[in-house]
């Protein structure tokens, strides 16, 4: 329970962090939060030689209107995305999921832009903003770029941050004609067995918890729906391409099942008929 | 007025609360000097559940920083040959590191001592066991068929057995006989405080001090002596505050008692603070029992034969957990009077951690069947279970009274209890409610489960003890030496109100010493819900001797006979005077000036009896049948533990008792995969229950004192687990009911319970 050495940097700004992971490439992990790298590491399951601290790096820590999006810096903790009355009225299906993150330990350190860079096919955020049709704003040495949140999760653990670039701000719709989440848990401060994320828009985006080897989108859901099917109809379709693990908790024809009960249940609470 | 059953807040929360506890891994030098220079203690644990160490490497770790020394079996073989245990034919011993085979994932084969306790994760990586696998013996149902023998010398992987065989034709006669297998499911004892000890020779080498959190340090003291040829004198143990022990900290670990064997090749103390993972691999673990149910009636509800067939998983190592079904036997029939009880076990060995006492240790096990089968017997001839229940009872007029197996109940009326917690959870509302729910077709089931219990605490055997010794101070204030080692009871506060309550003493000038054997020369320590019944007994009447005592000084004080004096204990301070002459006393202060020699007590209580604490416990869950998600909904629990001496205390045992046997029923379990590689060694897979998932809990009390000790008081530590986890699964089992579900095991996980909704044929 106690990490292998490693060295330690503590960045100043975006900057000095990027020029850090330019400087140690994939030997390095970025520090936000901690509560998903640090369990690794003291089961020594994740072993970075240089940890770079992103603890001191004050300006990425905010919300925004910015036009029709909302934008989140990426060091914002899922305690202030609960609690905004900022983001509660106008992303609150993100204010929605942050709240039934891990515990409160979790939630106050916990940040926004770590749950999504880590990538954990598991977590809550991911899903949400993938129903939400984000976008992630990354900065590298040679500046910003913006990623599609459905472009982001390439594989287990993986997303399409470039070794030398930092995650700094998510971008999400501005409000919205309903929401769905439904998280299904052995205990409250699990991961989710399976979770859905429901958002409407201009279209209906359903981000799915654990049913892949990534946060996923149902995509079949989504295009049921657009074509004018009811809630119940494209729930039916929740498991269409998914490819969901095995674990202590479930089955993958448990969690197929229990994708299409809870795509549908999310869908009735975000108004869909 | 006796501060006696009121709710009198612990005097030990003040100092926990504000981090002012001290445990063992907080004592260092300067504050504990004789652990100046310690080094840090650091086991490699196998990875493999069993397999043949061909080497173990540890080239690597001797040049790492800070090391200090690496030991292997090979080390500690001349000193310390692995110990015989007592099952097994002596065919089987438990080495303290695993030198020639290894039998469970976790299982100690080297160990590393550093400077710094960082440093000892970074050594170990570098220790090598080049282990031939072997194939793993996982469930006791794979290893009772002897296929594989995990100890050929014993000739079976049985170590223990009661019982024989069935009577033939034992359910002849009856006119509705069901069976069922039930799991009762393998727990991590998960005490918030792990395994954690350090011990340091005297500079000569003569003397040995050792701290270690226990739930007895004389039992630690005892093996220590007897491994390492020392006098009580030469051995002195010391628990200072622990946090937790569930039965799991009874005895001492092979790692605790290779720790002095450490301090003398170093020549420092050592210190041992397990981490999480380590202790949920290798402290011990509890239940882990396949059992068969059988009951037998008539088709009014008269149950007329019961058979229990136990099958005990008992881990690698057979200890305390082969012995579980003895008690498990013992309570076999429950609450009930049946013509025709029998019950048969067996003990097996497995390549597993293994397996030990934990709240409950057996009785949890007899109680989660037999309610089980009742409620299976109610359901086949479609009666209601509580009528099942109060048809079969053991009647209130029939105490004490002889069991099939036994036990003689000290004291019951268990159809009062149900009859209480039924009126209290609203059980005909519910009733209605249910019938509703299942009317509108509700996808969200609504289910009532009951439990009546009753347990076997102080014994079972009978002759169960605890040492005290009162004594009084010069300044007229008293100090009380128990034999019983609290870990998070409150002895302090219980001991010093009892005390208080007999001598007049306010309890802020009583003093509780407890968990040291130099200043507490003998005790059993703090298991099996004995602490109050034994140890509080023990305390009560040394206080009655120590009056006597006190007024035959006070008689010559007041130039009275001893007989005509009275200890008036309201009296503020307390007040001895002639009988009817209040107006000219003597304090406690007065006396001990004019003691010839200090006062003091020892003394011994003996119990000639166990007790039996009973109750019955009412769970409301809702499940949802769509997902198989359940939640607790309420919980009512009427427990009779004889005299409460403070029912602020009472109410803290049942209700993490409670959640306990909830957890066991609804989240926790100790997994496996086939290859003897545990699945849930941290707190993230081993679903331990938070607040979140429990509901409300009720607290009814009944008091009916037991005849077998003076307080009148019986066990209260286990009730609560015993009651709840029957209750809660009866709760599930009873929502389904109408979908055509009979059974389910516990944990009643999602998984389980969609599944069982999904085979099941609607009725």
């Amino acid at each position: 329970m106690i990490p292998a050495p490693f060295d330690y940097v503590r960045a100043g700004s975006a900057e000095e962090a990027i020029a850090a992971l330019a400087e140690h490439g994939d030997e390095a992990k970025l520090l936000a939060g901690g509560q998903s790298l640090l369990p690794l590491m003291k089961l020594r399951l994740a072993t970075p030689a240089v940890l770079v601290d992103l603890g001191a790096v004050g300006d990425l820590a905010y919300a925004r209107e910015e036009g029709d999006s909302i934008a989140i810096g990426a060091l914002t903790r899922h305690r202030t995305l609960e609690t905004s009355p900022f983001l509660r009225e106008h992303a609150p299906l993100l204010a929605h999921a942050a709240h039934h993150v891990g515990d409160p330990q979790v939630r106050n350190r916990g940040t926004i832009g770590g749950s999504i860079a880590h990538g954990d096919a598991a977590s809550d955020l991911p899903a949400a903003v993938l129903a939400m049709g984000g976008t992630l704003v990354v900065q590298g040495p040679g500046g910003r770029r913006e990623i599609a949140a459905r472009d982001f999760f390439l594989g287990f653990l993986e997303t399409a941050l470039a070794p030398d670039e930092l995650l700094v701000e998510i971008r999400v719709p501005k409000g919205g004609g309903g929401w769905g989440f439904e998280k299904f848990t052995r205990r409250a401060q699990d991961w989710a067995i399976v979770g859905v994320a429901v958002h409407r828009g201009a279209t209906t985006g359903v981000g799915l918890v654990n049913m892949a080897a990534t946060p996923v989108r149902a995509v079949a859901v989504e295009e049921a729906l657009a074509a004018g099917a009811s809630a119940a109809e494209a729930a039916a379709l929740a498991a269409e391409g998914m490819d969901p693990s095995a674990d202590i908790h479930a089955s993958p024809d448990y969690r197929r099942h229990l994708a299409r009960v809870l795509v549908r249940r999310a869908l009735e609470a975000a108004g869909v008929p | 007025m006796s501060i006696l059953g009121n709710r009198v807040v612990r005097i030990e929360d003040p100092a926990l609360l504000t981090g002012a506890g001290r445990f063992v891994a907080d004592l260092a030098a300067p504050d504990e000097p004789l652990l100046d220079g310690a080094v840090w203690v650091t086991f490699v644990r196998s990875t493999v559940a069993r397999g043949r160490i061909l080497s173990v490497d540890h080239a690597g770790a001797l040049d790492a920083p800070g090391v200090v020394g690496v030991f292997t079996a090979a080390d500690i073989a001349a000193d310390l040959p692995p110990a015989v245990v007592p099952l097994g034919g002596g065919a089987i011993t438990r080495p303290y590191l695993a030198g020639e085979e290894v039998r469970f994932v976790g299982e100690q084969v080297a160990v590393v001592l550093t400077e710094e306790l960082w440093q000892g994760e970074d050594a170990a990586e570098q220790v090598w066991a080049d282990i031939e696998p072997a194939p793993a013996l996982v469930g006791a149902e794979a290893a009772v068929t002897d296929a594989d023998l995990l100890y050929p010398g014993a000739g079976s992987n049985t170590v223990f057995a009661l019982g024989g065989d069935p009577t033939p034709d034992f359910f002849d006669g009856c006119e509705v006989v069901v069976r069922q297998r039930v799991e009762n499911n393998r727990m991590a004892a998960a005490p918030i405080e792990p395994r954690v000890s350090a011990c340091a020779w005297s500079a000569d080498g003569s003397h040995l001090t050792f701290w270690t959190a226990t739930q007895s340090a004389h039992n630690v003291r005892d093996k220590l002596m007897a491994v390492y040829g020392l006098d009580a004198d030469h051995c002195r143990v010391i628990a200072p505050d622990v946090g937790g022990g569930f039965g799991a900290k009874m005895a001492p670990y092979p790692e605790d008692v290779l720790l002095p064997w450490l301090a003398r090749q170093v020549g420092r103390p050592v210190r041992w603070v397990e981490h999480r993972g380590e202790n949920m691999l290798a402290m011990s673990h509890g239940r882990g029992q396949v059992n068969t149910v059988e009951i037998g009636g008539r088709r009014d509800g008269t149950i007329e034969a019961y058979r229990l067939t136990v099958l005990q998983d008992a881990g690698a190592y057979p200890g305390t957990g082969a012995f579980l079904p003895y008690l498990t036997r013992l309570m076999t029939q429950g609450c009930y009077d049946i013509a025709k009880v029998e019950c048969l076990t067996r003990s097996v060995v497995t390549t597993t951690t293994p397996v030990d006492a934990f709240r409950g240790a057996g009785r949890p096990e007899a109680a989660a069947a037999v309610e089980r089968a009742v409620d299976l017997f109610a359901a086949e001839i479609g009666a209601d279970p509580a009528d099942v229940r109060r048809r079969n009872f053991i009647p209130a007029s029939a105490f004490p009274f002889t069991t099939a197996l036994g036990p003689v109940y000290d004291v019951g009326d268990y159809a009062e209890a149900l009859d209480r917690v039924l009126e209290a959870a609203g059980y005909a509302e519910l009733r209605a409610e249910q019938a509703q729910r299942r009317a509108a077709g509700d996808p969200v089931a609504l289910g009532i489960g009951m439990a009546a219990y009753v347990e076997v605490t102080a014994g079972p055997g009978g002759g169960e003890s605890e040492f005290a010794r009162v004594e009084l101070e010069p300044d007229g204030s008293a100090t009380v030496y128990t034999g019983s080692s609290a870990h998070g009871q409150g002895h302090h506060t219980t001991w010093a109100m009892l005390t208080s309550d007999q001598t007049g003493i306010p309890m802020e000038r009583i003093r509780v010493v407890h968990g040291d054997t130099a200043l507490v020369p003998e005790g059993k320590g703090t298991f099996g819900s004995r602490s109050v019944q034994l140890g509080a007994s023990a305390v009560k009447e040394a206080n009655d001797l120590l009056i006597d005592a006190a007024k035959d000084v006070a008689a010559s004080l007041l130039e009275a006979a001893p007989a005509d004096m009275v200890l008036d204990a309201t009296v503020a301070g307390g007040a001895f005077h002639v009988v009817g002459t209040p107006a000219r006393a003597v304090s406690w202060a007065d006396v001990a000036a004019a003691a010839e020699t200090p006062l003091a007590i020892a003394h011994t209580f003996t119990t000639a009896e166990p007790t039996f604490p009973f109750g019955a416990h009412v769970a409301v869950v809702e499940v949802d049948t769509e997902t198989g998600g359940v939640r607790l909904r309420s919980f009512t629990a009427c427990d009779d533990a004889g005299t409460i001496l403070n029912p602020l205390l009472a109410d803290g045992q049942l209700l993490g008792g409670i959640a306990s046997g909830v957890a066991q029923a609804l989240t926790e379990e100790f997994l496996y995969d086939p290859d003897g590689n545990p699945l849930t060694a941290n707190f993230a897979d081993y679903g331990i229950i938070s607040a979140a998932e429990l509901s409300r809990i009720e607290l009814l009390r009944m008091e009916t004192p037991t005849p077998r000790n003076p307080l009148g008081a019986k066990g209260i530590g286990e009730s609560g687990t015993i009651g709840s986890t029957p209750a809660v699964h009866n709760a599930v089992v009873d929502a389904l009911a109408h979908l055509g579900v009979r059974h389910v095991d516990i944990p009643c996980t999602p998984a389980r319970v969609w599944a069982a909704i999904q085979a099941a044929s609607p009725s």
